[in-house]
């Protein structure tokens, strides 16, 4: 019997953790962009929806239970994945003179290259972004008769310094290029491929990286030049 | 001959395991596109020899794509340019008279330079003495029609059987990863019923040698099964992680 510890630490031990951890920041992370659409369909319906979330579902112990399960997804993942990009630079202390592409079959990537640039800077961006909304500062509303943060006005008003919503946009293809390589990976991370699947789950990863990172990118450009600035009153964040 | 090539060669000289190394030019001339860029090589060597120089070392035995001795990264690619092709049986015409060519070592901290372009890839043979064999009883062979292995694993087997384990996909990595090595063979045993008794073991020990080698974590760049002169595809790596975590779950 080998111990867990030395399982999980293994080479395949630790893609298997970025691989499931991957996965599950994935499915998060689609939730979370269905949700953030309802920012299209006006303040009351995204309110109601963050106040559901919070008050509401499992008697607002889901938000606890999400947050300690994304906590711990973001670190194992975090940690696993900087592992990884350690041992590389072990494993070829000496670079190569030339480096080349062979083509073909290869996955090699800008995007499967950069994993640990475009993970370390979601890793920030993760930090500013939960101080940022959600310990972010609120009036309240009242929506059929229940009162309440107004998180879209937080939001609308956020997007609307320019420099913010750039830097969400940059950060947002970031994240989409890490998904690029980041979903087939993941896949092929936990042994969920085959020969005859390969093709599909690889197109499929990358056509869901393209949406997911669509999906974010345009939240904040289309709020920064199509929405009414509500904040001027609150004084912005 | 009007079609000889002239080359410029670029070539890592490294005079023993602890020497710095570092690229040197050469220009080579009278290469005939017919050549093996091995035989280009041995042309090349030919010519420092006369001069009194220290040629280039390398790898190389069957010179026919079989036995894996050969191996040098040319241009940035394990292998050269062909896809599916050894070194030993790259052809010179696949270059063009005037080219400049990079020639290095694989380079993995798993392979230490013993000398030039030659390294030593000892570590392959010690992740399989951790399980790449079958135990078989001594006495008459078995009837093999007793033992049903469908059409599509026999194959699948067969691919990774194809394995020469000249190391180019740990070259071609770029976390430096035996991944594809080790997966090849441990996924044509897991695929055959002689392999199942020592399954899970040898999944669990070959893989605790690669990681021990100070080979690289995979990544699934993929680059492996490009270069791969066999074309090994890294399906054979999900097969190792499922018998690897299945394995360590028992
Ligand atoms: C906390 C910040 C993050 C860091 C530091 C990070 C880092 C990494 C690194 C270095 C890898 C490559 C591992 C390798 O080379 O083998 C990776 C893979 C991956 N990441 Fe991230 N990442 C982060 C956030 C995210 C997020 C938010 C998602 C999902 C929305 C995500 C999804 C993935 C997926 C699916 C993979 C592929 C897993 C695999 O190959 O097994 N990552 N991450
Ligand atoms: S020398 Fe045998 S495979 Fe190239």
């Amino acid at each position: 019997m080998i111990s867990w510890k030395k399982n999980l630490t293994s080479s395949i031990g630790k893609k298997f953790v970025t691989g499931i951890t991957g996965l599950l920041l994935v499915s998060f992370v689609i939730v979370h962009l269905i949700g953030n659409l309802l920012l299209y369909a006006g303040p009351d319906a995204f309110n109601s929806y963050a106040y559901f979330l919070e008050h509401r579902l499992i008697h607002g112990w889901a938000v606890y239970v999400a947050d300690a399960m994304l906590i711990l997804f973001f670190g194992a993942h975090a940690v696993a994945g900087i592992s990884v990009w350690q041992k590389k630079r072990l494993a070829r202390p000496q670079p190569y003179y030339q480096a080349g592409n062979a083509g073909g079959a290869s996955r090699k990537s800008f995007a499967s290259r950069t994993m640990i640039v475009s993970g370390l800077v979601i890793l920030v961006f993760v930090i500013l972004h939960v101080r940022m909304f959600k310990f972010g500062p609120t009036a309240t509303v009242v929506v059929d008769g229940i009162e309440m943060r107004d998180l879209y006005t937080l939001v609308v008003s956020t997007f609307k310094v320019w420099w913010i919503s750039f830097a969400y946009m940059a950060v947002m293809v970031l994240l989409g290029l890490h998904l690029r390589h980041g979903i087939w990976s993941a896949f092929q991370s936990v042994g969920a491929t085959s020969p005859r699947y390969q093709p599909v789950i690889y197109v499929g990863g990358v056509t869901l990286s393209i949406l997911i990172g669509l999906g974010f990118f345009l939240l904040p450009l289309v709020i920064l030049f199509f929405y009414e600035n509500p904040a001027l009153s609150m004084g912005g964040i | 001959m009007d079609n000889h090539l002239t080359l410029n060669l670029l070539i890592w000289r490294q005079s023993g395991p602890e020497q710095p190394g570092m690229m040197v030019p050469y220009t080579i001339s009278g290469v005939s596109p017919e050549m093996s860029f091995l035989e280009m090589l041995d042309h090349l060597n030919d010519d420092l020899s006369r001069r009194g120089e220290r040629p280039v070392e390398f790898d190389s035995d069957c010179r026919e794509g079989i036995c894996g001795t050969c191996g040098l990264v040319i241009n940035g690619i394990a292998h050269g340019p062909k896809s599916a092709c050894t070194t030993c049986e790259l052809r010179m015409r696949s270059f063009k008279s005037g080219d400049t060519i990079s020639v290095e070592p694989f380079r993995a901290t798993g392979f230490p330079i013993v000398r030039d372009l030659v390294v030593d890839r000892g570590a392959f043979d010690r992740i399989i003495a951790k399980g790449g064999y079958v135990s078989v009883n001594t006495g008459a062979a078995p009837d093999g029609n007793a033992i049903p292995v469908s059409k599509f694993d026999a194959d699948r087997a067969m691919d990774a059987a194809s394995c020469i384990g000249c190391g180019a996909c740990v070259a071609a990595c770029p976390n430096a990863s035996a991944s594809l090595f080790v997966s090849a063979k441990v996924a044509q045993l897991a695929l055959l019923p002689q392999g199942q008794p020592e399954r899970d073991h040898r999944a669990l020990k070959m893989v605790e040698q690669m990681d021990r080698e100070g080979f690289g974590d995979c990544s699934n760049h993929g680059e492996c099964e490009a270069v791969c002169p066999k074309a090994i595809s890294i399906s054979h790596i999900a097969i190792m992680r499922r018998d690897f975590m299945r394995a360590a779950v028992q």
